[in-house]
């Protein structure tokens, strides 16, 4: 497993409540679960993607947790395309303008 | 550190973390068994209208514009007999600095801790008021963390949160993520304690006054431009401080007849708390899922006493399908050119509604529009929903079933608000009291309390009262 250097930007896991210790009143389903935490900071030792680490948060907290990723980034988008979108357009301006008046 | 940081041990410290956190000692508002004296709470713990715009304007907040909707008007206007159809107006909130409204709130609430000398703030909250806290924050020079409710047990998360968690790192913020579920208020106090910074929260009274700015800038504009005050203005309802704000901020305008109108999307049926479900909404602020819980018991927030009392304002609540805002948002940017983000335009869906009961001289106003961007916006949105199951259709959204599908309309005639019943929801915030407060007998003050805190009348108060055994003695 490659190593990280001290000081690498990754984000961590961490379990903050398993499931027994979870609060009462909680659906089912998410009893079932352990309540998880995400958060990321750079490493205050070296370690390998798995490893318990320590790291510096961006507001100088240490925080322990798994290190599950390294220089992280986002991936989110603007979506598949949608071919329902196309049509509300289309029909609010032929309503509103008449079909190809609106040229 | 030989504190008790088990789940049980820290909720029980609960009370005294927060008054640490927010420095405010709520118990001196307090009377008889039920009551507080809202007003005074708002009056010694908040700033004057004058100070929040001074506030406000050093960090570039507020004044946003007030636009006219013309097209969406016209269009309303098709659908309605001759002389119905108000002008449509909308507050461009999304030109605040972090891009919502929400920076009305954080500019005060960050502002507030900064005076009190706390050196960093944080904010439990996986909507628009993280960013806002985290650019306020970075504005006034203090340390910021943004703890969310992000991801479900697999690891998805809901692409409109993870954008918000970009946004607020963009501001230099930490930003710590959760799985579903309210012990997220555990993490939230543990942070608090470990830090000992300031907890901006949503519902204190600065936080709150920072929206009042909102209405009396509309109700100025109004009287600008058009030389009146508006009729209707439909401010998007979660956790009520939109509302209140709003509603507080046109009272000392002066427009106390304006009709105030809340807006939630429905998301009837679907469990907020549900894992499995979390994924299953297309929307994750400004819904039913928090309208209804908050209105009807306001003090289920962060802090002991919400300074959000939406049922105070209120004079009419409807609720809006998913696919009906979805389809209001693709409208906005067809037809009017503004590109926003769909869960701001969930009273735009309404009001273009209820512009259709107004007649044609009324003014109606939409008092927020929000930023848009990768995750959060309606293709993102939508192409989300449809991985995680959701059927997108045209048809009838009357006929949509949360968590199942979404129904665009089939025609623009077939979006319609539908009314929430004010009584119901003001006889399950009595019940509420009575519940949450364990009480069999209180005082003439606690039923004047609850009848200002839900503008219902004495004798449905007294009469759920008698219902539910409580006895008032004076």
């Amino acid at each position: 497993m490659r190593r990280r250097a001290e000081g690498t930007w990754v984000r961590i896991h961490d379990i903050i409540l398993t499931p027994e210790e979870r609060a009462a009143n909680l659906p089912e389903d998410t009893k079932e679960v352990p309540l998880e935490m995400w958060t990321k900071g750079f490493l205050l030792e070296e370690a390998s993607i798995g490893d318990m680490v320590e790291i510096k948060t961006i507001t100088g907290r240490t925080v322990k947790g798994t290190l599950v990723e390294v220089n992280p980034f986002y991936s989110h988008d603007f979506g598949k395309f949608v071919p329902e979108i196309l049509e509300i357009g289309l029909q609010l301006k032929d309503i509103l303008w008449g079909g190809d008046l609106n040229e | 550190m030989n504190k008790d940081m088990s789940y049980t041990g820290v909720m029980g410290r609960r009370s005294e973390i927060m008054k640490q956190a927010v420095g405010i000692d709520y118990s001196v508002f307090e009377y008889g068994k039920i009551g507080f004296d809202y007003e005074k709470m708002m009056r010694e713990t908040g700033y004057t209208l004058q100070e929040m715009q001074e506030i406000q304007g050093q960090t570039g907040v507020g004044n946003t514009p007030l636009l006219e909707l013309k097209n969406l008007t016209a269009l309303a206007r098709k659908l309605t007999p001759e002389g119905k159809g108000a002008r449509i107006f909308i507050k461009d909130e999304a030109s605040n600095p972090s891009g919502s409204f929400k920076a009305r709130r954080a500019a005060n609430a960050v502002y507030h801790a900064k005076r009190l000398g706390y050196k960093g703030v944080i904010a439990a909250t996986s909507g628009n008021y993280g960013a806002a806290v985290a650019s306020q924050a970075a504005m006034q020079g203090l340390k910021c963390i943004i703890v969310q409710e992000c991801y479900d047990s697999t690891g998805k998360g809901q692409p409109e949160i993870i954008e918000k968690a970009r946004k607020c790192e963009a501001y230099g913020a930490e930003v710590v993520q959760l799985t579903v579920g309210p012990e997220l208020f555990y993490t939230f106090l543990k942070l608090l304690e470990e830090t000992g910074y300031f907890n901006a929260s949503l519902y204190t009274p600065f936080g709150i006054a920072g929206v009042e700015t909102l209405g009396y800038e509309l109700a100025m504009q109004c009287r600008e431009r058009l030389g009146k005050d508006p009729d209707v203005v439909v401010c998007t309802n979660a956790g009520g401080g939109n509302v209140t704000g709003t509603a507080r901020g046109l009272i000392k305008a002066g427009a106390e007849g304006v009709k105030i109108v809340g807006a939630s999307v429905n998301l009837k049926g679907l469990h907020m708390a549900s894992d499995e479900q979390f994924n299953k909404k297309s929307f994750t602020t400004g819904h039913t899922g928090f309208g209804m819980p908050f209105a009807t018991w306001p003090d289920r927030s962060d802090v002991p006493r919400s300074a959000a009392r939406p049922l105070r304002y209120l004079d009419r609540y409807v609720i809006v399908n998913q696919g009906e805002v979805f389809y209001m948002t693709e409208a906005l940017a067809q037809l009017e050119g503004l590109e926003r983000g769909p869960a701001g335009n969930t009273s735009l869906a309404a009001a273009f509604s209820l512009a259709q009961e107004m007649d044609k001289d009324q003014i109606i106003v939409v008092q927020e529009t929000e930023y848009t961007g990768a995750g959060k916006h309606l293709q993102a949105q939508l192409s989300f929903a449809k991985e995680n199951g959701i059927q997108v259709i045209f048809g009838n959204p009357a006929e949509e079933i949360s968590g199942v599908n979404i129904i665009l309309p089939a025609h623009p005639s077939l979006l319609k608000a539908k009314d929430i019943e004010m009584d119901k929801l003001r006889a399950s915030y009595i019940k509420n009291c009575v519940e949450n407060n364990r009480v069999t007998e209180i005082d003439s003050a606690d039923v004047s309390f609850m009848v200002a805190d839900s503008k219902f009348n004495k004798e449905m108060v007294l009469d759920i009262l008698q219902q539910m055994g409580v006895t008032v003695v004076d």
